[in-house]
C-alpha cells in the first residue's frame, strides 16, 4: 500500500559506515528482495526502513512522506524475524492480538482479525497454544500471521526462513509467495543471502554489496544482464565461469563471463576450447563437469540428463552464441557491438 | 578396574565425604547443643540422643518478649527492602542493558563499586543521615540503610539476566507499537520472574544478615534484628554465656533460610556467578 | 540524538516525531534517576559527608557543631618543652598500624586458602559422581548461615572448656589441654580465619565451577586423544582458561575480607590480635565517643580499597562489567 523512497540514505556506527548512500524506489505491491553476501548491510538497510535503526543521513519517505523520526509503530510496517521473535509467555493468539491490543482496537475487531489470519496461514487450531508447544514451521507461520494481523502497508522479512530445514524452507517460502499474491497492494521487502530465495520471490531484486547498491532490477534482468561482474558472480548457481587472458583477448574484453548451461560440449575441432576433465558432479537431473581449459580456475560446464563422460576425458567446448558477457577492467560490461562471431 | 583406579576412587570418595562433614558438622552440632539444657549441655555428644529431646532452650527464646520482636523486626526490614531495591532496579536495569547512552560502561562500575563499598565509610555520614531524618531506631533506619547493598546488587544482577534476553523479542514488541515501560512491564517482566525471584531471595539474605548498620542504628531491644539479638543474647552475668537458647535462636534463624537455599539451590548459584564469571 | 536533516524542506516534514532512539534514551534516562538518585541518598552523600567529618571535631553528641579541624584527625604534631616530638593523629596510633595489619593479614591468608578449596571443591564438582547433587547442596550450607551464628556456633565449638573442638583434639592426643581459641592472643586470628574460610569457600567454589562448566569439554577430550597427562592438561588448559573467573572471584572475596566486621566482632570481642580496620574506626566512633577520629580511619580504609581496586583492575585487565564480551 505503500511506495518507499530512499534517498541518499547511509548509516554508520561511529566511524563504521555500514550503508554508504543508498538511493532506491520501492513501488507499491511490489516483491522486493535484498540480497547479497553477509556483512554487505542488507539487513541493517531493511532495519533502517523499519525504524528499529536511526538513519545516520539522508532520507526515507513512505508514500511521499519523510519517515525518518517516526516511529516503528508508527510507520504501518510489520516485520517477521529470523528467529520468529514470538513472545513465549503468551499463546498464538495473545502474540497475534498483542499490537492491536496496544493500539487500543475493540476486542470484535481483534478477534476477527486474528481468526482472519489465522485462517489464511491454517493455523487455526493452535490459537491457545504456547510458542514452545508449536515446531519450527509452526512458530514461522505464527510469526507471519502476526504480521499480517497488524494490517501494515509494508511487510518486512529479515531471512525467515534461514532457520528451517531444507523441506520446511521451500514450503515456507511457496506459503510466503502465495501470501504476496492475496495481499497484492501490499510493500512486501525481504531480506536473504540465499539467491535462490531471491529469484524465486521477487518482483526485483537488490543486490548489495559493502553498504552500496550494486544493481537492481527483475530477477531475469539480473541474470541476463548484470550490471557488473560482482553481480554476475552472486547471481546464478553454480556461479557464472570467469575466463580472463588469451580467452577474454579473443572477445576484445579482460574478463570474459559465460554461464555453465550456455557452454556446449561438442565433437573435437568445432569449438574454440579444449581441456581436461578434472572433476564431475552428477546431480541426477544435471551433471556438472569441471573442465580445465589451461585458466586460473576450471570451467564448469552444465550437460542436462545422464551424461557419459568421465574424469580425464579430453573435451571441446563451445559457448552459446550471444549468450557471453563481456567486462571491461573495471567490471563493467562492454557494451554490445561486438557481435557473436 | 586396576587396583590404582580403585585406590584413587576411595580417595576421592573420602575426599568428598570430608568435604560434606565439614561443611555440615557445625549446624548439625548447633543443633545438636540447642536440645540440651543445665548441664547436659557441657558434655560433648556427638548423636542425637532422641529419647531425651529437650525443647527448653527453644520454650526459652520464643516464649521471651525480645526474640519473636527481632524476628518479626528482620522479615518486615528485608522484605520492604528487597521489594523497594526490585521495584528500583527492574527498570533501571533494564535502561543500563538494552538502551546505548554513552557512560554505560562507567556507571555499571560505579554501581558495582558502591555494591563492593567497605560499609564502615558511610557509617558517620548515614548516622548523621538517620538523625536528620529522625530514624534512629526505628526499621526505617535500616531499610534505608540496607538499600546502599541491596539496590546495587539487584540492578548488577538483573542487568546481567536481562542482556541474554533475546533482543529480536524485544524488536517485535517494538514494531508492536510498545513503550520502554510496556516492554517492561507486558514482554519481559514475565520473562524475568526467574530472575526476580533469585535476585530478590539473595538480597533478602543480604538484608536478613546484616549486622553493622543494626547493630548502630539500633538501641532498644525492641528494635533489634535477628543478628544483633543473637549476637547481644546474655545470660545473668556477663561470664555466663547462654549457649543453649543462643543455639536455639540460631537454629531458629538459619533453618528457614537453609530451606530456601535448598529449593532454589540452581537458581541461586545461577544469581551468585551472573555477572562474574562471565567475562 | 537528533538526526540530521538533509534536504528535508524538500519532503513532507516528520510532524515533530521524535525518532526510537531518542524515546529509547528519554526513556532510559527517567528509569535510571529514581535508583540514582536513592544511591545519591544513601552511598554518595554519606560518603561525602563521612569524609567531611573526618576533617572535623565532630562529636556523636554534637554532630552539627563540628568545625573544621584540617589533618587533626590524621596526623598532627606538637613540639614538647623538652624539645621532643610528639605525633598525634591515627597515622602516628600504633593501634591503628595493628588493625591495618591484622585486616591486610587476614584478607590475605584467608582469601588464599578459600581459592585453594574453592578450586579443589570445584574440581570435585566438576567430576561426575555418584552424589554430586548431594554435595552441592551440602557446601551451600555454611554460604546460607548468617555471619552472626556461625560466628556464635563456632564460638561454641572452639569454646575453651567445654568445646568439642578442644575434646576432639585432646582425645586424639594433638593438645596436653584446653586451648581459648579465641581469647588468647596467638590463636585468635586462626580461629578467625578458619571460620571465614568454612563459611565463604562455598562462594568461592561456585564461582570457579560455574567458571569449569564453561571450559568446552572438548578440550579435555582431544587433550586425551593427544595423550597428554592430567596434570598437565590442568596446568596448561584449565587453570589459564580458569583464570578470568577466578581473577574475579578473588576480587570480590578481598573486598569482603577487607571489611569484615561482624565475625570478628562477635567471634573475638576486644581482641587486639584480631581488630580489623573496619571494626576500630565503629569504635571509635560509636563507642569512644572519637566520632572525627573513627570517621578519619573509615575513610582511610575507603582509601585503601579504592586505591587496590583500582590497581587491581588495572594491572589484571579485569572485565567485570561483562560489556567485553558482547
Amino acid at each position: 500500500m505503500a511506495n518507499i523512497q530512499l534517498r541518499n540514505v547511509t548509516k554508520s556506527y561511529g566511524a563504521a559506515h555500514v550503508i554508504k548512500g543508498v538511493d532506491l524506489d520501492i513501488r507499491r505491491g511490489e516483491f522486493m528482495v535484498f540480497v547479497g553476501p553477509s556483512g554487505c548491510g542488507k539487513s541493517t538497510l531493511l532495519r533502517l526502513i523499519s525504524g528499529l535503526e536511526t538513519i545516520t543521513s539522508g532520507d526515507l519517505l513512505f508514500d511521499g512522506q519523510r519517515v525518518n523520526n517516526v516511529l516503528p509503530s508508527k510507520r504501518g510496517i510489520a516485520m517477521v524475524f529470523q528467529s520468529y521473535a514470538l513472545y513465549p509467555h503468551m499463546t498464538v493468539y495473545d502474540n497475534m492480538a498483542f499490537g492491536m491490543k496496544l493500539a487500543g482496537s475493540s476486542r470484535a475487531e481483534q478477534d476477527a482479525r486474528v481468526r482472519k489470519a489465522a485462517r489464511m496461514l491454517q493455523i487455526e487450531h493452535l490459537l491457545d497454544r504456547l510458542p514452545k508447544q508449536l515446531s519450527g514451521g509452526q512458530r514461522q507461520r505464527v510469526a507471519i500471521g502476526r504480521a499480517i494481523t497488524r494490517d501494515p502497508r509494508v511487510f518486512l522479512f529479515d531471512e525467515p526462513l534461514s532457520n528451517l530445514d531444507a523441506a520446511l524452507r521451500v514450503a515456507t517460502r511457496l506459503e510466503i509467495a502465495k501470501l504476496h499474491h492475496e495481499m497484492s497492494d501490499v510493500t512486501m521487502i525481504y531480506v536473504t543471502h540465499d539467491q535462490v530465495e531471491a529469484m524465486t520471490l521477487a518482483d526485483r531484486i537488490c543486490v548489495l554489496r559493502d553498504g552500496r547498491v550494486e544493481q537492481v532490477g527483475t530477477p531475469t534482468e539480473l541474470y541476463e544482464r548484470p550490471g557488473n561482474i560482482f553481480v554476475a558472480g552472486f547471481i546464478g548457481s553454480p556461479k557464472m565461469n570467469f575466463l580472463r587472458g588469451r580467452f577474454a583477448a579473443e572477445h576484445a574484453c579482460h574478463t570474459l563471463g559465460v554461464r555453465s548451461e550456455h557452454i556446449d560440449v561438442v565433437a573435437e575441432g568445432e569449438g574454440p576450447w579444449t581441456g581436461r576433465v578434472v572433476h564431475t558432479e552428477d546431480l541426477g537431473s544435471d551433471n556438472y563437469l569441471f573442465v580445465d581449459l589451461g585458466a586460473e580456475e576450471p570451467v564448469i560446464v552444465r550437460q542436462p540428463g545422464k551424461v557419459a563422460i568421465h574424469e580425464g576425458a579430453v573435451v571441446t567446448l563451445r559457448p552459446k552464441a550471444g549468450m557471453l558477457h563481456r567486462f571491461d577492467e573495471d567490471g563493467l560490461p562492454v557494451q554490445r557491438p561486438l557481435a557473436a562471431e | 578396574m586396576t587396583a590404582r583406579a580403585i585406590f584413587w576412587n576411595t580417595m576421592f570418595y573420602i575426599a568428598v565425604a570430608i568435604v560434606v562433614v565439614v561443611a555440615v558438622f557445625p549446624f548439625y552440632y548447633a543443633v545438636l547443643t540447642s536440645f540440651k539444657t543445665g548441664t547436659a549441655i557441657f558434655r560433648v555428644t556427638y548423636l542425637p540422643d532422641f529419647g531425651n529431646l529437650n525443647w527448653g532452650n527453644y520454650q526459652s527464646v520464643l516464649s521471651g518478649r525480645n526474640f519473636p520482636r527481632s524476628v518479626a523486626n528482620s522479615v518486615f526490614i528485608a522484605t520492604v527492602t528487597v521489594i523497594a531495591a526490585l521495584l528500583l532496579a527492574v527498570t533501571a536495569s533494564y535502561a543500563l542493558s538494552r538502551v546505548r547512552f554513552r557512560g554505560r560502561g562507567l556507571l555499571l562500575m560505579t554501581i558495582l563499586a558502591v555494591s563492593m563499598f567497605p560499609q564502615i565509610a558511610v557509617l558517620a555520614g548515614l548516622f548523621e543521615l538517620i538523625n536528620f531524618l529522625g530514624l534512629y531506631n526505628t526499621p526505617w533506619a535500616l531499610i534505608l540503610s540496607y538499600t546502599i547493598f541491596t539496590l546495587p546488587f539487584t540492578v548488577w544482577v538483573l542487568t546481567t539476566f536481562m542482556r541474554d534476553l533475546p533482543v529480536e523479542i524485544e524488536e517485535a514488541a517494538i514494531v508492536d507499537g510498545a513503550s520502554p515501560w510496556v516492554i517492561i512491564t507486558k514482554v519481559f517482566m514475565p520473562l524475568l520472574w526467574p530472575a526476580l525471584v533469585t535476585t530478590g531471595l539473595l538480597a533478602f539474605i543480604g538484608a536478613w544478615n546484616e549486622f553493622l548498620f543494626a547493630l548502630t542504628f539500633t538501641i532498644t531491644e525492641t528494635q533489634r534484628t535477628v543478628p544483633v539479638a543473637i549476637a547481644l543474647l546474655s545470660g545473668a552475668s556477663q561470664q555466663e554465656i547462654p549457649w543453649g537458647p543462643i543455639m536455639a535462636a540460631s537454629v531458629i534463624v538459619t533453618v528457614p533460610l537453609i530451606v530456601l537455599v535448598l529449593v532454589f539451590q540452581r537458581k541461586i548459584v545461577a544469581g551468585l556467578t551472573a555477572g562474574g564469571v562471565k567475562g | 540524538m537528533t538526526t540530521t536533516a538533509t534536504g528535508a524542506a524538500a519532503y513532507a516534514p516528520d510532524r515533530g516525531e521524535t525518532g526510537l532512539q531518542e524515546q529509547r534514551a528519554r526513556a532510559a534516562f527517567w528509569f535510571l534517576a529514581p535508583m540514582l538518585l536513592m544511591l545519591f541518598f544513601v552511598a554518595a552523600w554519606p560518603l561525602l559527608r563521612s569524609i567531611w567529618f573526618s576533617f572535623t571535631d565532630t562529636t556523636l553528641n554534637n554532630l552539627y557543631g563540628g568545625e573544621w579541624a584540617g589533618f587533626q584527625n590524621y596526623l598532627t604534631w606538637r613540639e614538647l618543652p623538652s624539645g621532643r616530638i610528639r605525633w598525634g593523629g591515627t597515622l602516628a596510633d600504633p593501634a591503628w598500624w595493628n588493625a591495618v595489619y591484622n585486616t591486610v593479614r587476614f584478607a590475605v591468608i584467608s582469601v588464599g586458602l578459600e581459592t585453594l578449596f574453592g578450586l579443589l571443591i570445584a574440581l570435585m564438582l566438576n567430576a561426575e559422581f555418584k552424589g554430586r547433587g548431594i554435595v552441592r547442596a551440602a557446601i551451600l550450607i555454611p554460604w546460607a548461615i548468617p555471619t552472626i551464628v556461625s560466628a556464635r556456633m563456632w564460638g561454641w565449638m572452639l569454646n575453651d572448656q567445654f568445646g568439642i573442638i578442644n575434646h576432639m583434639l585432646l582425645s586424639v592426643g594433638l593438645i596436653d589441654s584446653p586451648i581459648a581459641w579465641t581469647a588468647r592472643a596467638d590463636t585468635a586470628m586462626i580461629a578467625v580465619i578458619v571460620v571465614d574460610v568454612w563459611k565463604t569457600t562455598p562462594f568461592m567454589a561456585l564461582l570457579i565451577l560455574a567458571g569449569l562448566q564453561m571450559i568446552p569439554r572438548d578440550m579435555y577430550e582431544s587433550a586425551r586423544i593427544d595423550g597428554i597427562h592430567p596434570v598437565r592438561v590442568f596446568f596448561r588448559v584449565t587453570l589459564p582458561l580458569l583464570k578470568p573467573a577466578i581473577m574475579v572471584a578473588v576480587i570480590f572475596r578481598l573486598l569482603d575480607a577487607l571489611r569484615i566486621f561482624d565475625l570478628i566482632y562477635v567471634l573475638t570481642p576486644n581482641s587486639s590480635a584480631t581488630k580489623t580496620m573496619s571494626i576500630v574506626a565503629r569504635e571509635n566512633m560509636i563507642d569512644f565517643n572519637r566520632f572525627a577520629y573513627g570517621s578519619a580511619q573509615s575513610t582511610l580504609l575507603f582509601a585503601i580499597i579504592f586505591l587496590f581496586v583500582t590497581l587491581y583492575i588495572w594491572l589484571g585487565r579485569v572485565d567485570l562489567t561483562g560489556e567485553g564480551r558482547r
